[in-house]
């Protein structure tokens, strides 16, 4: 079996689970954020009461943090009462950040642990070992009710990243690049695990980019196999008890794919799909309006390291505007301590709070019709940040901070 | 569940996301009238005026694909679309739906064979869509599960029967 599968099996109280089987199993950690107030709704109307098991129920203020409507406002009201009144303690209000990271800075990512969020992006935790997993409101609510939910023990692919990658060149440009030439269909539902010699190069951050982009061709979670790497990380955070599953030297993926990443360029996703992917050298020139630095895939203090890096004693461009958004309140506070808010600051770009902002289009850096926007965020549908007139590209850290910088796209390898 | 649906059908093509279902700017709506102003919205502003009662959405691959929003399903179902026929489904807008009480038919090549306002007719139960008289296409039956769910009128019913069941005990 593979390691997702004894992971699946032994979460079912079962002693194997084979492919296309429908389980149920025990989930370790539940997680709702603040667009879904259904979830809620959902619970009260198949009659719950009260919540199965409130330690493993968090609660995330983080796609309206701080609130920027009546509306919005009232909604996060009802998810803290609900905390208060169910003995939730883990509510995490809007001072703490994106779901995803929130997760890993505090220690509740590990291995062999089912995570469900009403995120789609719960994906970003296979980069723990854990099978993590979006689902809907009333799917949700179906935890808080019973503890468990449903899943159908999916297919397992393995992608291969092989080499290292040249300077300047990052995860989120791999990932790119395996989504534009396999589609953004290509694995839906199927669980993603990514392997190769490229992977005990990548930083943990790095890892959390690659797996939370998965979500973008479909998959259903996604799986790094534990390494020294991973275990550095989790060392001094995790105190729940875990185990860390291995795969069974026969397993037969139902599908592999290998890339080579050693000569990868920078890459880029045109407007308007995640899988339009070509090389960023054939858009160099395009003026730029925003560079937006953010989200659960390209907000971490790295990321914002490498934007530091390019934009030290240097000035954004003119007629560009930088908005960085710090993923959590964990990164927001090591960028302050390695000084990259000062030194961003001063070159002209706009912090703002951490939390999702306008990565979904919401708030806090919306982009008007006929503007461009470089981001390193995960989507660029019509419409996703903004005006369905606006035009989206997504790349790396490094090729958002050099187009802020220049005003337009430009080969960011030569700015590192 | 009604077993056979008629109605006429609006057709999408492949990736359609879940910003064009229901953009994000409105996903602070939660009340269901509400969320039905925005059907399609991101894709086409004017659905919610030309949609009837039991029309069908045809779309190519990976339909529903990108955000977890439920509001997706429930917006669609609200404004009373009877199914909706893709040639693939992204998986969590699958859920929400079939969680919602709403069919989804996977139906390969199904957006090459039918044009915008052909009226349809899906019957459930054998798995065959019609234009008129004309056979289209025989899909293959949803699992046991699924049809259970539906059958139920989504998957609220049947967890409010299990809860009702445990604390009789």
């Amino acid at each position: 079996m593979h390691a997702i599968e004894k992971l699946l099996a032994k979460k079912a109280g079962k002693a194997s689970v084979k492919t296309g089987e429908i389980i149920n199993c025990e989930v370790d950690m539940a997680g709702i954020n603040d667009l879904y107030l259904q979830t809620l709704r959902s619970f009260f109307e198949m009659g719950g009461k009260r919540v199965h098991d409130p330690s493993r129920v968090i609660m995330f203020l983080d796609h309206y943090a701080p609130a920027s409507t009546i509306t919005q406002a009232s909604n996060q009201k009802q998810f803290r009462e609900f905390c208060w009144d169910q003995g939730i303690d883990l509510l995490m209000d809007i001072d703490q950040g994106v779901c995803h990271q929130v997760l890993a800075d505090k220690g509740l990512a590990y291995p062999g642990e089912i995570v469900v969020i009403t995120d789609s992006h719960t994906t970003t935790h296979g980069a723990f070992g854990a099978f993590g997993t979006g689902v809907g409101a009333t799917d949700l609510a179906i935890i808080l009710a019973t503890g468990k939910l449903w899943f159908r023990v999916p297919p397992i692919i393995k992608i291969n990243f092989e080499g290292k990658l040249p300077k300047g060149v990052y995860a989120k440009d791999a990932i790119l690049h395996a989504i534009g030439a396999l589609g953004a269909d290509y694995a839906v539902y199927k669980a993603v695990e990514f392997g190769g010699s490229m992977l005990p190069h990548l930083s943990i951050s790095e890892r959390m980019a690659l797996c939370n982009m998965s979500t973008e061709m479909g998959a259903k979670a996604s799986y790094i196999q534990p390494d020294e790497i991973t275990m550095a990380f989790l060392k001094e955070k995790v105190t729940r008890p875990y185990e860390i599953y291995h795969t069974d030297a026969d397993f037969e993926y139902a599908d592999e794919v290998t890339f080579d990443v050693s000569k990868l360029k920078p890459q880029l996703a045109a407007p308007s799909s995640v899988d339009n992917v070509y090389d960023l050298s054939q858009f160099i020139g395009r003026h730029i309006d925003q560079a937006y630095l953010g989200s659960c895939t390209g907000g971490r203090a790295e990321d914002i390291g490498i934007a530091a890096h390019i934009l030290h004693g240097k000035k954004v461009a003119s007629r560009t505007r930088f908005v960085i958004v710090p993923a959590s309140k964990g990164v927001l506070l090591e960028a302050m301590e390695k000084g990259y808010v000062k030194t961003l600051v001063e070159a002209g770009a706009t912090f703002v709070t951490p939390g999702c902002a306008a990565c979904l289009g919401t708030h806090e850096g919306m982009i008007a019709s006929g503007e461009t926007c470089i981001t390193t965020t995960n989507r660029n549908f019509p419409g996703r940040m903004g005006d369905t007139k606006a035009e989206i590209f997504l790349g790396s850290p490094a090729a958002v901070a050099a187009a802020a910088l220049m005003g337009e796209i430009v080969d960011s390898t030569l700015y590192m | 569940m009604q077993k056979l649906l008629s109605g006429n059908a609006f057709v999408f093509g492949n990736n359609v996301d879940t910003d064009q279902i229901y953009p994000g700017r409105f996903v602070e709506f939660t009340d269901v009238e509400d969320v039905a102003k925005y059907a399609m919205f991101g894709s086409d502003p004017d659905f919610t005026k030309k949609v009837k009662k039991g029309d069908f959405i045809v779309a190519g691959t990976n339909f529903g694909c990108g955000s977890s929003r439920e509001h997706a399903a429930i917006t669609l179902k609200a404004v009373g679309v009877g199914a909706i026929i893709a040639e693939s489904f992204a998986r969590i807008f699958y859920r929400n739906a079939i969680n919602l009480g709403l069919p989804l038919i996977i139906c390969p090549n199904i957006s090459k064979l039918i044009q915008a306002n052909d009226t349809l007719s899906l019957d459930l139960q054998s798995g065959t869509i019609r234009r008129e008289r004309e056979l289209i296409a025989t899909v293959e039956p949803m699992s046991e599960y699924v049809l259970n769910i539906l059958e139920n009128g989504g998957i609220k019913s049947l967890i409010r029967h299990q809860l009702e069941a445990e604390n009789n005990v």
